[in-house]
């Protein structure tokens, strides 16, 4: 569905991606992790047309990205920090964005009731909480049904009830066969949702594995405990 | 295109800048025209203030409108949104407000105490220069990511084009002046759009007779209608110019 072909990405004399090569498969739910400034957020900004790779191409259902916009109606992004124009209320947020997808789907509302975004439509973005942003960010991700979902630390700040409902709707969106791509410096949190691991470091790709297969290769229950594993021995 | 217009006018509305920014102009216009006893007097005294005001309000309030975007234009990149589109949709909603300002301010009064023809080159000419400091503050906002180095860059440009420009020229003017320069200045001039504007206003309320020789030179060049299309002319590559070099900017930049 989303083929990273060599991609590589400089930021000044920083090297954030180093011809960087992936097959991301419809109705997989892939866990990229990393450490901090390896390149995830600057992978998954790629694949949103926001950082323009100096090198390499991305394949987005047999399109070529560059040059091209239509392709994002299919995607769905919850960034890790939401920014949004700080004099709109949300209301107004909603409303825009619903206005520029204009899509004739029926709209999903399911995290939008769960939320109770309708009680706190006239709030201006400025005055939000960090947790209260990012229900709005998950309320837009998930509103207009998207076949890619790319979660960039989805419950980070979200408080518990939250979170919970974010992470069954994340298993119900994979039920539906979408392809769902989620950073999180959690692992715990990843048990049992995910069925691909990424792992990145420095830019480079080091692992992309199904879990099943590296818990296997590994010998341990956890992805948490298979990474450090790995990490420890060095054999990625 | 039109859906983004739509919330950046409204949003630029909203900000009250703008409605304060008319008022003021139309403020200053019907004074200088109740205050002076004749009209011409009172357009060269407006003539000066729009020269100034107009690029400065222009330059800075593109400048912070568009840096204080940043969280609009991230936002809208991640949705099927053409890039080009989202610049394009800032700088017609800025040169629209800004437009719209000045005739309210500006044009209204002129059309009421002058002649049509002089109302409508200062309408024109200064529309015009609005835009163009919109344009130059999208260029000067997208060379830096830093918001103060960009409302620095777009005050220099500002005081270059309104002030040290015109200097310059009269520098070169008097230790010049035992040459036959007046046809270079005439080319030096048309460099700075302020300059412009100026030498096209000026041609029209006929205060170019006191201008002696350069005057004459400067009638004869921009005076007849071929003249004055050819300044609208330039004026208009003032604006495409730089918007195209930011627009080509803003196509390749990391967001």
């Amino acid at each position: 569905m989303i083929e990273i072909k060599h991609i590589t990405k400089h930021f000044g004399k920083l090297k954030a991606l180093d011809n960087l090569d992936l097959k991301l498969e419809k109705g997989q739910c892939i866990a990229l992790i990393g450490p901090n400034g390896c390149g995830k957020t600057t992978l998954i900004k790629s694949i949103l047309g926001m950082v323009l790779p100096e090198k390499g191409d991305i394949i987005f259902n047999g399109q070529n990205i560059k040059h091209n916009n239509e392709y994002r109606k299919h995607i769905g992004y919850m960034p890790q920090i939401g920014r949004y124009p700080e004099n709109m209320t949300i209301g107004q947020v909603i409303d825009m964005i619903k206005g520029i997808r204009n899509s004739n789907e029926v709209l999903d509302n399911d995290l939008y009731e769960q939320f109770e975004i309708g009680k706190m439509l006239h709030k201006k973005m400025r005055t939000l909480s960090g947790g209260t942003t990012q229900k709005v960010s998950a309320t837009l991700t998930f509103m207009f049904r998207p076949e890619v979902l790319i979660l960039d630390e989805p419950t980070a700040g979200l408080d518990p009830v939250a979170a919970e409902i974010l992470k069954t709707k994340i298993i119900a969106a994979k039920k539906a066969g979408s392809l769902l791509l989620i950073t999180s410096h959690f692992l715990s949190e990843l048990e049992g949702i995910v069925s691909q691991v990424i792992f990145i470091q420095d830019g480079k790709l080091m692992l992309h594995k199904n879990t099943m297969e590296l818990k296997r290769d590994t010998g341990k229950d956890t992805i948490a405990q298979s990474i450090v594993h790995l990490l420890k021995t060095q054999t990625v | 295109m039109m859906r983004i217009l739509k919330y950046v006018a409204l949003d630029i509305l909203k900000t009250k800048i703008v409605i304060a920014y008319t008022i003021m102009l139309a403020l200053f216009s019907w004074s200088a025209f109740s205050l002076e006893d004749n009209t011409a007097k009172g357009l060269v005294t407006m003539l000066n203030i729009v020269l100034l005001t107009v690029p400065l309000v222009s330059v800075l309030f593109a400048t912070i409108y568009v840096y204080n975007s940043a969280e609009f234009i991230e936002l809208l990149l991640s949705h099927p949104v053409k890039r080009s589109m989202i610049w394009k949709a800032l700088f017609t909603g800025l040169s629209l407000s800004m437009t719209v300002a000045y005739i309210v301010g500006i044009g209204i009064p002129l059309l009421i105490f002058t002649d049509l023809g002089t109302a409508l080159i200062m309408i024109i000419s200064g529309s015009l220069l609005s835009v163009i400091f919109v344009a130059i503050a999208f260029l000067a906002s997208i060379l830096t990511r830093d918001k103060a180095k960009g409302i620095g860059i777009s005050i220099m440009l500002w005081l270059y084009f309104a002030l040290l420009f015109d200097g310059l020229v009269l520098f070169l003017f008097f230790q010049f002046s035992d040459y036959p320069i007046e046809k270079p200045i005439v080319i030096l001039s048309a460099l700075s759009p302020v300059d412009l504007c100026r030498i096209l206003m000026l041609l029209r309320l006929d205060v170019s007779a006191m201008m002696g020789y350069t005057g004459a030179i400067f009638q004869h060049f921009f005076g007849n209608s071929w003249g004055l299309l050819l300044s609208f002319s330039l004026l208009a590559l003032w604006v495409v110019v730089p918007f195209y070099f930011s627009l080509r900017k803003f196509n390749k930049r990391d967001l």
